[in-house]
């Protein structure tokens, strides 16, 4: 039993950290979320460099070779950093589905160029009626001659202004609700029949609802079996939960800090406000919600790296445990800041609209609990 | 970060299961149950005779030498079979005192006594009127001679009435801070002008009692650590008794009572277990609580490193208790009607139930643990000085 970081782990921790403070501070990231594309292709260029766009992929493919700890230590220090760029679209959802599902030809392309920065892609899966249903799928693709013809909308789909290559999730055969008949697909942004309306999320995400009306596939767009696609989602998704609650637990902890930081300074009534008992035992309520919500990572990070499937019931347990506490963490430190926490030159709103973004990404806390009762509670 | 059973642990587990199966038979539980407090000494004589009734001492004095992972298995294995934890007075709370601060005669006279579970300790910290405030306390010692004369009170004595020794705060000098001039001393409960007068419990159990000291003459020699000196020694034992307090693996199987209860407790021809709101009231429970074992984890592992147990720590015993007031309150929720059953005794089939009154003790002296060990409103003052740094 040990909850050490390898060395090599903590020198990919030491280089995102220093990354943020050297050349991510606040009005840097405040910039780039104002510009033009919501992000910096020149950090997306340095992330490349560094080696963190290869770090979930295989040695074969032409990555790192990094286990789910490696990811989690990577998103811990992306959220600490409420870094912009789209590595969870691209990297995590984008890059998971292509790694797990495509055939040498398609890994050899396409990973090659997400890794090398040149490529951003983003998973297009949710539509108007689905919330949080993989399986709710109207969007259909017909089969042709010599390939496919893909129809239907995409709803809040991340990274979606930004990305040049997608990943469609789509039916090809059975009813709305089935998990059968599932397939996946690579579609260029920009080809024809592809239309796409973008905006922006309250956590500075750059998303779009993206149609696809008659838009013509060949047969290689294919990525995996065809009406197979589910088993590979659901691989990709409990990896992604992970690296969100990774992403999340960096989060919380900088709120944390910060806010401790605040009551030592912030003078009221002539003595620092971390002096009263009233704030002081709350202080150690958020403490403990996030040594908590640490601690599950870590037994989810366990169980994964030992056989990933075996996570579910942990990963379900998180995802609530995360909402649950993220709530009270980020809102004590609104409320800690008093009329400052609730401006937008702050940053901790910033963090605390990203953790709800999180929470309500692949699933909130309710939702999860559901599923959670479903697998623990069936058997009675 | 990993968590994977190595095959030697995989022996260790093979021969805790062993030793546990074969040792704690249908002889020893009866014998447990029966006995009151005391059926506890013949269980940690077997655990003794084993080398295993130490987990947390060093080799050198009579500890396991086990690794965090062993520590682990071995809580695992004997709260699912329902086995109840050492008493703490003795083999925790005063032995790592001595080993800290004692002088190699005391070391030496009662170390192997305690590990032979030869006596059995109390702890006399809070006094009547001190509460939470345990510096405030007014039992005073005396210099003459070679002795010491103890005057006053001791309250909330657990198992006072089967001690043969106790430790206590007393106050050693009025001059100073209220934190100064208390010394931490040992003193036999077989000695003259001790009174024991007992308390029954919220539960209707007598478990504490009040301590009198009358003229109580104690060798000097029995002072642990220097005299004045006893809130320091006092702070000390706080933070082994944090360490050890979540006791996760008992909430679990509380939990798993629980969950064997529900499937039985029918309400309008469905098992509780299907009722959702029930449901998510064990969920909520069950999240936290596999949150908190990683977090004893973690504190294990940090301990076995070598290193002092971090923030983590703190919050264990505060969640532990939460956690284990949760479920006594969920579990009294499952009796219905029978949660109030008075008599312990009664035959199920008789009443017509099986843990009503079970239900009742547990949650009726677990209101206990968020009091004790220093209240968790004051283990947050702790937490929030010495770990968040708030003044």
């Amino acid at each position: 039993m040990n909850f050490d970081y390898t060395e090599e782990q903590q020198m990919v921790r030491d280089s995102i950290a220093r990354f943020v403070q050297d050349d991510y501070d606040w009005d840097t990231r405040k910039a780039i979320v104002a510009s033009e594309d919501g992000m910096s292709r020149q950090n997306w260029q340095t992330f490349a460099e560094l080696g963190w766009l290869s770090i979930p992929f295989s040695e074969a493919d032409g990555g790192f070779g990094g286990n789910i700890v490696d990811l989690s230590v990577v998103m811990e220090e992306m959220g600490k950093g409420l870094v912009v760029e789209p590595y969870f679209p691209t990297v995590v959802l984008f890059g998971g589905l292509v790694a797990r599902a495509g055939d040498e030809a398609q890994r050899s392309s396409i990973l090659e160029r997400v890794i090398g920065g040149e490529t951003l892609g983003a998973f297009a899966y949710v539509e108007r009626q689905s919330r949080y249903a993989l399986n709710d799928c109207k969007t259909s693709a017909t089969a042709t001659a010599d390939g496919y013809v893909l129809n239907g909308e995409k709803v809040v789909v991340f990274n979606g202004e930004n990305a040049d290559t997608l990943a469609v999730l789509a039916r090809t055969s059975g009813g709305q609700f089935d998990d059968d008949g599932l397939s996946l697909f690579l579609v260029d942004a920009n080809a024809d029949g592809v239309s796409k309306v973008c905006y922006p999320m309250m956590d500075a995400q750059r998303v779009a609802n993206i149609t696809f009306d008659n838009v013509k596939l060949s047969s290689d767009a294919l990525l995996g079996a065809e009406g197979g696609a589910m088993p590979v989602v659901e691989d990709v998704i409990r990896e992604s939960l992970v690296a969100l609650a990774a992403e999340a637990v960096g989060i919380m902890g900088t709120l944390n800090t910060k806010t401790l930081e605040y009551t030592k300074t912030r003078q009221q009534f002539g003595v620092a406000i971390g002096s009263f008992q009233a704030l002081q035992h709350r202080m150690v309520d958020t403490m403990m919600a996030f040594e908590q919500a640490k601690s599950l990572l870590f037994k989810a990070l366990c169980e994964y790296k030992t056989d990933p499937a075996s996570a579910d019931t942990t990963i379900h347990a998180l995802k609530i445990l995360i909402d649950r506490n993220s709530k009270l963490i980020y809102g004590e430190a609104i409320q800690m800041h008093g009329g400052m926490g609730i401006t937008d030159e702050l940053d901790i709103g910033h963090y605390a609209k990203r953790l709800m973004m999180i929470n309500a990404t692949l699933g909130d806390g309710t939702f999860h609990r559901t599923k959670f009762i479903e697998s623990t509670y069936a058997a009675a | 970060m990993d968590m994977t059973l190595s095959a030697e642990d995989l022996t260790f587990r093979d021969e805790v299961r062993n030793f546990l199966d074969t040792e704690f038979d249908a002889e020893m539980q009866k014998h447990l149950r029966s006995a009151g407090g005391k059926g506890m000494v013949a269980w940690q004589k077997k655990l003794y005779a084993k080398g295993w009734v130490a987990p947390n001492w060093p080799e050198e004095h009579g500890g396991t030498g086990w690794t965090a992972t062993q520590k682990y298995i071995w809580e695992s294995e004997r709260s699912l079979r329902g086995i109840p934890d050492v008493v703490p007075f003795g083999l925790v709370m005063v032995a790592n005192v001595i080993m800290a601060f004692g002088t190699d005669e005391q070391k030496a006279y009662f170390l192997p006594r305690i590990l032979q579970s030869e006596d059995w300790w109390c702890q006399g910290y809070s006094e009547p009127g001190s509460g939470s405030d345990l510096a405030s306390l007014k039992t005073k010692a005396e210099r003459d001679g070679d002795d010491y004369i103890i005057n006053g009170a001791k309250i909330w004595t657990t198992y006072a009435q089967y001690a043969d020794w106790i430790f206590c705060l007393v106050r050693t000098d009025n001059s100073g801070k209220k934190q100064e001039g208390i010394t931490f001393i040992l003193v036999d409960m077989k000695s003259e002008g001790i009174k024991v007068n007992p308390i029954i419990g919220i539960d209707n159990e007598h478990n504490l009692n009040e301590v009198e000291f009358n003229n109580v003459r104690v060798p000097a020699k029995n002072v642990v650590g220097e005299v004045g000196k006893g809130w320091t020694v006092a702070k000390a034992l706080l933070a082994h008794e944090r360490t050890g307090i979540a006791g996760v693996a008992d909430i679990k199987r509380t939990m798993r009572l629980i969950k064997e209860a529900a499937a039985k407790e029918i309400n309008g021809g469905q098992p509780l277990s299907n009722d959702p709101g029930f449901q998510q009231k064990m969920a909520d429970i069950e999240v936290e609580l596999m949150a908190l074992e990683f977090t004893e984890l973690r504190t294990l592992a940090t301990m076995a490193a070598g290193g002092f147990p971090g923030p983590e720590s703190s919050l264990l015993k505060i969640k532990g208790t939460e956690l284990q007031q949760a479920t006594q309150e969920l579990r009294m929720e499952l009796a219905a009607y029978y949660q109030g059953v008075l008599p312990t005794d009664m035959d199920p089939d008789v009443l017509g139930h099986e843990f009503g009154s079970d239900a009742r003790r547990s949650f009726m002296y677990g209101r206990a643990a968020t009091i004790y060990g220093g209240s968790n409103e004051v283990q947050k003052n702790i937490i929030s000085k010495y770990v968040l740094g708030l003044e």
